[in-house]
């Protein structure tokens, strides 16, 4: 029966080819292309990775595309440049909030689309824009920006005498940036505006799936943070173009050339951009802690062990996240005093934390354990999140910080807890949902022989970082060769390249599995997994308006498998109270 | 056969097709965006107020007249065009077509006059010789810190981007409303939009002219 009138209700599809499928309003066309984008974007990063590797290990490689083939000092600068910005921003931001929140969230609360699906289409197409804008920036005189994807002032203000790329390169860099501002600002809005006002008749705030939950108090975060980030753009922007000073100090000597600026701060850019790069972490990884919750839940046969408690520690992550930014910057010459206070709040975040593990193993501890790929992916996820999470304990010392900032020690630790975990959290998803999105299973034999691959690759790739990062091994340098005392862990680095080169393959098995499942994969049924939320509740191929003007009522929490007296393990959000089968 | 424990909590407590707040979804979004948008910006204002605490050398230039003079009045056309924003929305939900087409009209004229005049403010500050990366201005000795037109120019700019925004956004709403495309609560989204840019106005008017009001008494 239908609850209630929708004020977005659309029960026709468009009919012609491209208004459906290229500028659609329908959040699940518009999810998939947020999908799709972010799967362009892993590649192209994970092949700049792999290149890099390359040339730390043989550094006369011929690689195609680089002058000589060989890749300079400057090229490596920019490899790492694009890769990072390709993973954080149009990865790890893109694809869990973005791609599967706009896929599902409307779904798992009742309703019909987004609240504003012109925006959520306008969104989509800004982050294209500004994902073609920094690619675009490969093929100007210069090339790409080599200044990092954190764009560290001064050297990203000054323009091109801070090298190559630091010219028009690093200008598309941070018009790419504002513009992914604006795009998931619109996004933000959206998800919040629709959380709030559609969900349907009995999903109160404590009954919403996980999911829900993360993806909501990322579009807080987003909406907080990337405002922030937009001015600090701006603000660089007008030091580029207008010949401001804002983050330019005086007297400032760069590449024997005495600058004419004066009066800026490079540490105020830092500032701005980790109070818009902390909660950004987040915003990677609170989706993927929802999605983790869900998938979990489903194939243990057990309710969220604390469901309360999960929320409340989302939350509190969420806003001790906007008051940790200068852990980033221990190293930075900020006032010690602060340091401390930065550092004892970071560690106050691995309270809620602790309580998400926790409660993750809570869930598993007794539960009758389906180990399909997406719960082994899950599994990963959170073997994963608590190896990084410990490093980020020793980081979160000033002392220790000061020492192992600008070492592999910071790359193993975040790659770990931010990158692949989120990564992790994202396979889990795909083979989580892809039954619903293109109405066949994926291979499970396959999707098992790339979860070995990957689990054990990823480890074998980022553990032995944090020993080159004790030994001192100074992160940002093109070539291991020049640093005399690390010659005796040259060996570590060949086995970090070629753990890469395994796990990369291993992809391929990932990107076969996706795209052959599609056409070819075992039909799916409507509710393969015997899940308990309203995504499950619909059709394959979901309708266009989700539910075909069948808008459902919710009667329980999201998490109810294995109830006592139940015929079946698990009992749907939506069934009335008199259509659940007792045992008996 | 047992009882199922979870039917207990089983009534609804979320009706559904509500919106919290007596806040329809429009207007929640324009609220998410107003602010999203004043930590924009807090950032640019918070950035101002860094370099020019850190500054040796920050200039007070702004005589009471013409400059203090000029921002005053651009304050009180802000401020009267917020007015006929207010008459313009209880008009529209009286559905008073014609009166709250008039009104609205009157605000994006309004808006309109205060970005010539700011411009006009601009380019006397271009002849003074205050640009983006310099000034003319003697501090204490030393030649004043350039950052005092670029806080300046960057911070008047952003918001000025933000009046002509909303002089566009006002004229498709007089536009959309007159044909009655739209409903009253499109005229009070825009107006809740307009009441922040003259919101933000009241923080820029006295950090960046009040501020550097020139206190010396002339000899």
């Amino acid at each position: 029966m239908s609850a209630h009138a929708s004020p977005i209700h659309h029960s026709e599809a468009p009919k012609g080819w491209i208004r459906h499928y290229i500028f659609s309003f329908d959040h699940k066309i518009i999810g998939t292309q947020y999908i799709l984008l972010g799967l362009s974007a892993v590649t192209i990063g994970l092949i700049l990775s792999l290149i890099f590797r390359t040339h730390l290990v043989w550094p006369d490689a011929h690689i195609w595309g680089f002058a000589n083939g060989i890749v300079s000092p400057e090229d490596y600068l920019r490899l790492i440049t694009m890769h990072g910005t390709l993973m954080v921003f149009f990865v790890l931001t893109t694809v869990p909030q973005s791609g599967f929140g706009n896929y599902f969230l409307p779904i798992q609360i009742g309703a019909p689309d987004m609240a504003f699906p012109t925006l959520n289409m306008l969104s989509f197409w800004t982050t294209l824009l500004a994902l073609l804008v920094l690619l675009s920036s490969a093929f100007v005189p210069g090339g790409s920006a080599i200044g990092g994807w954190t764009a560290y002032a001064p050297l990203s203000a000054v323009g091109q005498i801070a090298g190559p790329g630091q010219g028009l390169g690093e200008t598309l860099w941070v018009v790419s940036i504002a513009l992914f501002c604006g795009g998931s600002l619109m996004s933000a809005i959206n998800f919040l505006g629709t959380t709030i006002d559609l969900r349907t008749k009995g999903l109160s705030l404590m009954r919403m799936p996980l999911t829900v939950w993360g993806w909501f108090i990322t579009a807080c975060l987003a909406l907080l943070a990337f405002g922030v980030l937009l001015a600090a753009c701006i603000l660089l922007l007008l030091d580029r173009l207008a010949q401001t000073s804002f983050f330019i100090p005086g007297n400032l000597d760069v590449s024997g050339v005495v600058l004419h600026h004066s009066g800026g701060s490079p540490l105020l850019w830092q500032h701005l951009f980790w109070f818009f790069g902390h909660p950004e972490v987040y915003i990677a990884i609170l989706p993927a802690m929802g999605i983790i919750s869900h998938v979990l839940s489903t194939f243990s046969r057990k309710p969220v062990f604390g469901y309360k408690a999960m929320v409340y520690s989302l939350t509190a992550i969420g806003f001790l996240s906007f008051a940790v930014w200068g852990h980033h910057m221990f190293i930075s010459g900020m006032n010690p005093y602060s340091a401390l206070a930065f550092s004892i709040i970071t560690l106050v975040i691995g309270v809620p934390s602790a309580i998400k593990t926790f409660n993750w193993l809570g869930t598993l501890w007794g539960g009758k354990i389906h180990f399909t790929t997406a719960m082994l992916f899950a599994i990963g996820f959170v073997s994963l999140f608590v190896t990084g999470g410990l490093s980020g304990i020793f980081l979160a010392q000033p002392a220790l910080d000061l020492y192992l900032h600008a070492t592999y020690y910071v790359i193993g630790h975040f790659h770990l807890i931010m990158g692949v975990a989120a990564i992790f959290a994202m396979f889990a998803a795909t083979y989580y949902w892809f039954p619903k999105m293109f109405g066949r299973m994926m291979n499970e034999g396959l999707g098992k022989l790339h979860f070995w691959i990957t689990f054990i690759g990823v480890y074998c790739i980022f553990m032995p970082m944090h020993y080159l990062g004790y030994a001192g091994d100074a992160r940002r340098y093109s070539s291991i060769e020049s640093v005399n005392y690390m010659i005796p862990l040259h060996p570590v680095h060949f086995f970090i390249t070629i753990s890469a080169f395994v796990t990369a393959g291993a992809q391929l098995i990932f990107y076969f599995n996706f795209f052959w499942s599609m056409g070819h994969g075992k039909p799916a049924e409507r509710n393969p997994w015997h899940a308990t939320t309203l995504e499950w509740a619909v059709s394959t191929p979901v309708p266009h308006d989700n539910f075909a003007g069948d808008y459902p009522v919710i009667y329980r929490g999201p998490y109810e498998y294995s109830v006592p007296g139940a015929a079946d393990d698990y009992i749907p959000q939506h069934l009335a109270p008199e259509q659940v089968a007792k045992a008996g | 056969m047992a009882e199922l424990d979870i039917d207990a909590v089983a009534g609804p407590a979320w009706g559904g097709g509500v919106a919290p707040f007596a806040t329809n979804t429009k207007k929640l979004g324009m609220w998410l965006f107003l602010l999203s948008d004043s930590l924009t910006f807090s950032t640019a204002i918070l950035a101002y107020a860094y370099v020019r605490l850190a500054s040796p050398a920050w200039p007070r230039p702004f005589e009471i007249w013409p400059a203090i003079a000029n921002a005053t009045f651009l304050t009180v056309i802000l401020l009267s065009s917020s007015l006929t924003m207010v008459l313009a929305v209880a008009a529209a939900h009286r559905d008073d077509v014609r009166r709250a087409v008039m009104y609205i009209i009157l605000t994006a004229i309004g808006g309109a006059a205060f970005v010539v005049l700011h411009l006009m403010e601009w380019f006397r500050l271009f002849a003074e010789g205050v640009t983006p990366w310099s000034n003319q201005y003697v501090v204490n000795g030393q030649p004043g810190d350039p950052l005092f037109g670029g806080t300046f120019f960057g911070l008047t700019g952003l918001h000025m981007l933000h009046v002509s925004i909303g002089v566009i956004y006002l004229s498709i709403i007089a536009i959309g409303f007159g044909r009655r495309k739209f409903n009253a609560d499109h005229v009070e989204v825009s107006g809740l939009y307009w009441h922040f840019v003259d919101l933000v106005w009241m923080f820029i008017f006295p950090m960046v002219y009040l501020m550097s009001v020139n206190l010396t008494v002339k000899p």
